[in-house]
């Protein structure tokens, strides 16, 4: 086991350093001089040449990116030219609001999915079947932003049920989960995030747990008197690894994904972060939250392999 | 995966392996040809395709005229069935004209990113060894990004554009395809026939072209489908950020961002380019899906 999870741990290394690179390249990419974007129009090429050397532009790539990536190491993303804050402290204020919602939405789309895929796959070919697998066609063909405005219209414009944007009437930072007045702010951006994974989860429960449903063990199971809700119960067990995979992967989409759907509820994570970089063409701060986002994504996926051996020793081998 | 080689033993023997190939696709068509839901959802997409290339002709108003005294008229309206957006632009002819932009988006990346992608996996896959190391672990680094994170990335530092936006549901596209073909071809490498050519002299430029690709085909073919649709909602997502098309110009993704201001006069006018984007997406997931039964290819 220790063998397994240092050898996999070892294997996030290089992927780190990879997405760290794009992460770099990310800012050599954007079009435009970055120097001349900060010097006034009057400047002479002397003053562009001094600022250059302050950024440290003057040296070559190679050199620049490790002199940043030792910032990184120490917890330093730079500075956000919008607000003029340290891009860490933004992102990280961020992420905790992203993450929350992400998880709440996965946890749902998860539950459901194992729910309608069990349906699904007991009563094959039935109507029940039929309806579960259009949901989940949906789910997966609707465009989760579009979704969002809709949610809007139905329950804040027509109903009034609930409020459209924001987060609580006291801003971020006196939300509380736990109040009513404050969650409902979080209940349609939830529910909006937890239609795509519910529609991907459920095609695979239903597929998987079809294939489980055909095996001898079920026969067996079935012969010796067992219910069949105890049948389900020990078909149910054998999906759990993959049950644990689909949460991880998931969760981590929601987390880099959430930028439309929370840009339509100006919920304060790290999305609504991304579209501001992008119409503010902050790049520091659009390559921070990338960087954050990407390394988190990497961290969830290396906690579901550990976690997935841990349930499921076999995996340990390949 | 057995039947993903059908054909291909007659093909290395067969001396007109063309006319044996299509034997292939005439079986796949006649799985096909009952398949009702599948039909539907190809007819409905060639009926979107024309109404978009024939746009010009079909569109019952010009899409970019606008008119202050017509704004936000509500769906049903008098010369105007579907209604008027913010500006008063015709909605019907607005929807039918950006859906050249939003299909091109979804069709053009996918097909770069097979030729791309497939290129590169059948190479690793067929090759294998410090070759596959080289591009599979390249391509690992991409999947340590979500999807929608790495088309913001790219797209936000590059810019807004039709050709930025190309370009970088492209790259997004690339590694998926990849790895798919690479484990279509390291598959097919270890397969008899393969050898059976290779013992007979066969180049590897032929052995290549003439038992691999054609094996590894639908696969490739049946994930490239399942990736139009994402493509689509990707790229409606971008316009949505304003990483898209500029504004005048008529997209689906655009004119909902744009719409967005007016839920509370016209809630179901603003609904609209979303219906479409749903509809395209839903009939491309079905098609798929029934190429995926027709062509008997496991995920």
């Amino acid at each position: 086991m220790w063998l397994y999870a240092g050898r996999r741990m070892l294997m996030t290394i290089p992927i780190l350093i990879g997405v760290s690179i794009i992460c770099f390249a990310l800012v050599k990419i954007a079009p435009g001089d970055p120097v001349q974007n900060l010097l006034s129009p009057t400047a002479s090429a002397a003053d562009a040449a001094r600022l250059r050397a302050a950024y440290g532009l003057d040296k070559p790539v190679v050199l620049q990116y490790l002199i940043w990536i030792g910032h990184v190491c120490v917890g330093d993303l730079g500075m956000s030219i919008s607000d003029k804050t340290p891009v860490a402290g933004e992102v990280f204020e961020a992420l905790g609001h992203t993450l929350v919602i992400a998880v709440i939405s996965v946890s749902i789309a998860l539950a459901l999915s194992l729910i309608f895929g069990v349906i699904g796959a007991y009563r094959a070919g039935a109507v029940s079947d039929r309806a579960v697998t259009a949901m989940a066609v949906f789910g997966i063909s609707v465009p989760p932003f579009w979704l969002a405005v809709v949610l809007v219209i139905f329950f804040s414009v027509n109903l009034g049920w609930l409020p459209a944007t924001g987060m609580g009437p006291n801003g971020s930072e006196a939300f509380s989960y736990f109040r009513w007045s404050d969650f409902k702010y979080a209940v349609m951006p939830i529910f909006a995030l937890a239609l795509p994974p519910l529609g991907i989860m459920t095609r695979t429960t239903r597929s998987s747990m079809a294939e489980i449903l055909n095996q001898d063990f079920i026969l067996t199971l079935r012969a010796k008197g067992l219910s069949e809700a105890q049948v389900i119960r020990h078909a149910l067990v054998n999906i759990m690894p993959q049950a644990l995979a689909m949460f991880g992967l998931q969760l981590g989409y929601l987390i880099g994904g959430s930028v439309l759907v929370e840009t339509v509820f100006t919920w304060p994570g790290t999305g609504y972060l991304l579209n501001k970089a992008v119409l503010t063409r902050d790049i520091p701060l659009l390559q921070g939250t990338i960087l954050v986002l990407a390394a988190v994504f990497v961290i969830i996926n290396l906690a579901v392999d550990l976690l997935q051996s841990l349930i499921d020793p076999r995996l340990q081998r390949s | 995966m057995a039947n993903v080689f059908a054909g291909s033993s007659v093909a290395a023997t067969a001396p007109k392996p063309v006319v044996q190939s299509r034997g292939y696709w005439a079986s796949v068509w006649r799985r096909m040809r009952y398949d009702y839901v599948t039909l539907f959802c190809l007819a409905l997409i060639l009926i979107i395709a024309l109404l978009a290339i024939l746009a010009p002709e079909v569109a019952p108003m010009d899409p970019y005229k606008s008119s202050m005294a017509h704004r936000l008229k509500p769906i049903g309206y008098p010369g105007h069935w579907l209604g008027t957006d913010e500006q008063g632009r015709d909605m019907l002819s607005r929807l039918i004209y950006g859906g050249r932009v939003s299909l091109a988006m979804g069709v053009v990346p996918v097909a770069l990113a097979t030729l791309i992608g497939g290129l590169f996996g059948v190479t690793a896959g067929y090759f294998g060894g410090r070759v596959n190391m080289a591009i599979m672990r390249f391509m690992d680094i991409f999947f340590a990004f979500p999807s929608v994170l790495l088309a913001v990335a790219i797209s936000g530092s590059l810019g807004g554009g039709v050709v930025n936006q190309l370009l970088t549901l492209t790259i997004v596209l690339i590694p998926p395809l990849c790895r798919v073909a690479e484990t279509a071809a390291s598959q097919v490498r270890t397969m008899d026939f393969v050898d059976a050519a290779r013992s007979t002299g066969a180049s590897t430029l032929s052995i290549v072209f003439s038992h691999v690709l054609i094996n590894v085909l639908s696969p490739i073919l049946v994930y490239a489908s399942t990736l139009v649709s994402v493509s689509i909602i990707l790229a409606s997502g971008l316009s949505f950020l304003g990483l898209g098309v500029s504004p005048p110009t008529a997209d689906w993704g655009l004119m909902l961002s744009t719409l967005r201001q007016s839920i509370y006069v016209r809630p179901l006018v603003s609904a609209i380019p979303g219906v479409a984007i749903l509809v395209t997406s839903v009939a491309f997931n079905l098609l798929s899906d029934g190429l995926r039964q027709a062509m008997d290819v496991r995920q």
